[in-house]
């Protein structure tokens, strides 16, 4: 039996120590939320925060976890920044399919409470891990721009 | 049967059907089950002997249906429910088309929920999510849906006021009996409003657009969209089932191979692995349902996972074991310069014209295959139980789906039930219905009990539908004036239609009308030609399809010839569209035209010629730009769409490419909701891109050799343009027939990038992807 902290809850998960937490996420703990895309750390779609960083969670065992603050897109609001980037998620219409964004809005959050006011690289350089086959990907960085209160140029 | 319009409360399937889930327990109770519907869809009514061709929604399987019965319910607290017969990939139709109905229907939007419909064409009409088709072939319908609906309610209110039918109107979720402002509800109307008759069609009144409130307007918040920013949208690798189990398949790795034998003593030890058993396949053309293989049922994904790891498999590989892309490439390469192939255009006398031109041009071109690589891969639920059974799966093509699980489990189609979830990603792939049926198949094996089929990135890349490679020669000749004399193209692409049919080695007409045979360009002498090609891959739509080779190397051509003339790019393609015209799409090629009518989807060459000039305004076509820069241009006509892109490049010293900037202008005729036809122009750019610069699917041995996403690789965002702007052509009115949106984005992307590079750097990229083609000498 493996504790976890999962969102603010305290949540025991009785799983083999080298199941990915993605999995336990998913399959054990109905939390469907964080996403399933390629099992090798290469799209980003289940990215969590684990004590505040962002990790793939297809590649963190669920012994890596234990012990430390598992945030996942069902409880990232509870952050003032998680709120504000899932709201300008909305405000700029980001989404096309939404299977990538739980993913995108982990990564999008961690940079910016890390980085409140990140450039256009640095933008880029936290965001390359998160694939989008819908292809958001500027209207993720217009919307990163619009959560970190920074003046978006005009189309 | 209950007839009515009005959805008693939370008694009825179609009240609790709402798109707001608020937990899994609650997904499962809302999923509308088969008797969703109030009323059945009439049968359509066999005329005559000699029926008139149809074209559009009407000419397909099933047509539409536009009954405000089958579509709209309303509560008595007046929450409007309003059904989308159509499926959820990213394109916004669960925004788009409710907009539609409640525009018309004057209902508050804030007032309406949506609910989606399960699979059954007879009842809904067709429900292919594909093509481009969905906002073009159900505009019309969900109008009159809507208009109908508000009509009924008009009609119950003069009733109820014993007052003409012209004193009342409906104004916003209540109809209004204007002498005396007296109001009442939709809630109120909504049960006598149920009795009336649906208007005939052609009595329906529809709005003035002016009075217009959703549809045209700019600021359509997604539907789905909170779900999606809190995690809580369900696709199908979401559903859960209480009892559910979860299960891979090891599938043959090489097309029609089979399971020679197996051992499954070590998976069966893997803690959490249930059962292993074989499939049997559907041999090849194996068209939409399974390719057979070991399936490993166990307690949870990565223990189903562990369990296919430890799998000893011997396959027989059978015959398509030597498929090898190299070796491919050369065969397609050697068919493409020899002359012959099916003649499948034939203008003037090319070969003649070519024989006496003062100058004459040829390149080769060479695209690969392409995997659809959904974020969310194919992934079903199914569950088995007195004799009825019921999936839950991200599928564009519900219905078909249907048929196939009722088929393999030799059930009747009313005794399956297929529920539509939200797709993460589609693009064509999620049209095949064999992982859905895999699903049936392994609950079937676990006695009923219900279980989760999903597909690792890994199966999805080695057994995807691929987008066919194709091989493609060009010439042209000029004649003395320095006019285009001669154009002649040949193409050699293994056909989808080897998934339906055994071993066809060309073309159909719904490829060959895609972008090959129907190009508008004022050429007196044309000679396409298809020589053939074998499939050796289950080949498949993949958005925009045989448009993606055949703007790539007909707009990469044109490059070419302006460059040989000394010309711009851009005045020599519009010197080359001619005369502005309109073409019957029949005169050019075997009837296509996307199913649409001839004389009312002509291809117009003005629109062509307006949206080049459109975006090359827009992108400053012509400014002085620094060294390793450069501008490209590429215009495609695809799904009744016109579309011109300038693409920025730079190139440095190291062959790196970064594209500063995309210009893309799209005549789709009336837009419905112009802020989802932005973000598919966006996201085709981004598909575009990544065909063009980093995707790629070879086989070795007859097996995919791309593996993960570190080998088929896509664009990620560090690559991402740093702008695209999407401008739309204004449109005449909103009878105007409507373009596709989906898909006709894509095929201009390639062409214009590669134009771009050669103006940046004086290199042509004549086969994709680009990937290390610049890198300097080592």
């Amino acid at each position: 039996m493996t504790t976890l902290q999962i969102n603010g809850k305290a949540t025991n998960v009785n799983a083999a120590g080298d199941t990915p937490l993605l999995w336990v996420l998913r399959d054990h703990l109905g939390l469907t939320g964080t996403k399933f895309g390629c099992g090798m750390a290469l799209c980003g779609a289940c990215t969590v925060h684990l004590d505040g960083t962002p990790v793939r969670a297809c590649q963190t065992p669920l012994s890596a976890a234990a012990g430390k603050r598992v945030t996942t897109i069902e409880g990232v609001a509870a952050s003032r920044v998680g709120k504000a980037v899932q709201a300008a998620w909305l405000e700029v219409g980001v989404p096309q399919c939404g299977y990538c964004q739980a993913g995108q809005i982990m990564s999008a959050t961690a940079l910016l409470q890390g980085n409140p006011k990140p450039s256009d690289a640095e933008i880029d350089g936290a965001m390359s891990g998160n694939i989008c086959r819908c292809g958001t990907y500027t209207r993720i960085r217009s919307a990163i721009k619009v959560a970190a209160g920074i003046k978006v140029e005009a189309a | 049967m209950n007839n009515d319009l009005i959805a008693l409360a939370a008694s009825s399937p179609f009240a609790s059907a709402t798109q707001r889930v608020r937990g899994r327990r609650d997904f499962l109770k809302t999923v509308p089950l088969a008797g969703l519907v109030l009323g059945i869809g009439l049968p359509r009514l066999g005329a005559a002997v000699e029926e008139p061709k149809k074209y559009g929604g009407d000419g397909m399987p099933h047509g539409v249906q536009d009954s405000p019965k089958l579509f709209v319910a309303i509560a008595p607290d007046g929450t409007v429910s309003i059904v989308v017969s159509r499926s959820e990939m990213g394109q916004g139709v669960r925004t788009s088309l409710p907009r539609i109905v409640a525009d018309e229907l004057e209902a508050d939007l804030k007032r309406v929920r949506v609910v989606q419909a399960p699979g059954d064409e007879v009842k809904y009409g067709n429900q292919d999510t594909d093509g481009s088709r969905s906002t073009r072939h159900w505009f019309d319908p969900m109008r009159r849906c809507g208009a109908s609906a508000r009509t009924m309610l008009e009609q119950a209110a003069a009733q109820q006021w014993k007052v003409p039918l012209d004193q009342v109107e409906a104004r916003n979720h209540e109809v209004v009996h204007k002498p005396s402002g007296r109001k009442l509800g939709y809630g109120a109307l909504a049960l006598a409003a149920a009795k009336l008759e649906v208007p005939v069609r052609e009595s329906v009144k529809l709005k003035d657009p002016s009075r217009y409130r959703y549809i045209g307007k700019s600021n359509a918040a997604l539907i789905d969209g909170p779900n999606i920013v809190s995690g809580k949208a369900q696709y199908g690798i979401d559903t859960r089932l209480p009892g559910m189990l979860y299960a891979v398949i090891a599938r043959p790795p090489v097309l029609g191979g089979k399971v020679k034998s197996f051992d499954a003593a070590a998976a069966q030890k893997v803690s959490g692995v249930v059962k292993v058993f074989a499939i049997d396949a559907t041999p090849p053309p194996s068209e939409f349902m399974p390719i057979g293989g070991v399936v490993v049922v166990a307690k949870d994904t990565w223990a189903a996972i562990q369990g296919r790891n430890a799998l000893k498999i011997e396959w027989d590989d059978g015959a398509h074991a030597s498929y090898d892309s190299a070796a491919y490439r050369a065969e397609l390469e050697a068919a493409v310069r020899k002359t012959g192939g099916k003649v499948v255009r034939n203008d003037g006398d090319a070969y003649a014209a070519l024989a006496k031109a003062a100058k004459k041009v040829e390149a080769d071109y060479y695209v690969p295959h392409y995997a659809h690589a959904t974020m969310e891969p194919p992934a079903a639920t199914a569950r088995i139980s007195g004799g009825r059974c019921e999936v839950w799966a991200p599928s564009q093509s519900p219905q078909a789906a249907r048929e196939r699980v009722a088929t393999r489990l030799k059930l009747s189609p009313e005794n399956v039930t297929v529920n539509v979830t939200l797709l993460g990603g589609g693009f064509g792939r999620k049209s095949k219905a064999d992982f859905i049926v895999e699903a049936a198949l392994a609950s079937q094996a676990m006695g009923g009990q219900p279980v989760k089929l999903t597909w690792t990135r890994e199966d999805d890349l080695l057994h995807d539908y691929f987008h066919a490679v194709s091989a493609q020669h060009l010439e042209a000749g000029f004649d003395a004036d320095g006019k285009v004399s001669a154009w002649l193209h040949r193409s050699a692409e293994p056909t989808i239609a080897s998934i339906f049919a055994p071993d066809p080695k060309q073309l159909a007409a719904f490829e060959l009308g895609l972008g090959l045979t129907n190009l508008p360009y004022a050429v007196p002498n044309v000679r396409i030609e298809n020589p053939e090609a074998v499939a050796h891959a289950r080949i498949g739509w993949l958005r925009s399809v045989n448009n993606i080779q055949h703007a790539f190397a007909a707009q990469s051509f044109i490059a070419e010839l302006a460059h040989a003339q000394g010309k711009d790019h851009r005045e020599f393609l519009l010197a080359l569209l001619g005369p502005d015209r309109t073409i019957d799409p029949n005169t050019v090629s075997e009837p296509w035209n996307h199913g649409e009518s001839p004389q009312r989807y002509p291809i117009n060459t003005a629109r062509l010629r307006k949206v080049v000039e459109r975006a090359t305004q827009e992108a400053g076509w012509g400014r002085k730009l620094g060294s390793g820069q450069g501008l490209g241009l590429a215009a495609h006509y695809s799904f009744v769409t016109y579309v011109a892109a300038v693409v920025e490049v730079s190139v440095d010293a190291k062959g790196e490419i970064t594209v500063p900037r995309i210009d893309v202008a799209v005549d789709c005729g009336p837009q419905i909701n112009p802020d989802r036809i932005r973000s598919q122009i966006e996201g085709a750019c981004i598909m575009g891109l990544s065909q063009a610069l980093v995707s790629e699917i070879t086989f070795e041995k007859g097996r995919v050799q791309q593996t993960n996403l570190h080998q088929f690789e896509v664009l990620r965002s560090n690559a991402a343009p740093k702008k695209i702007v999407v401008h739309l052509m204004p449109a005449d009115g909103y009878d105007a027939p409507l373009g596709g949106v989906g898909e006709p984005g894509v095929p201009v992307i390639a062409p214009a990038l590669a134009n771009a590079i050669h103006a940046a750097t004086g290199k042509r990229i004549r086969q994709l992807p680009v990937r290390g083609q610049l890198a300097p000498p080592a």
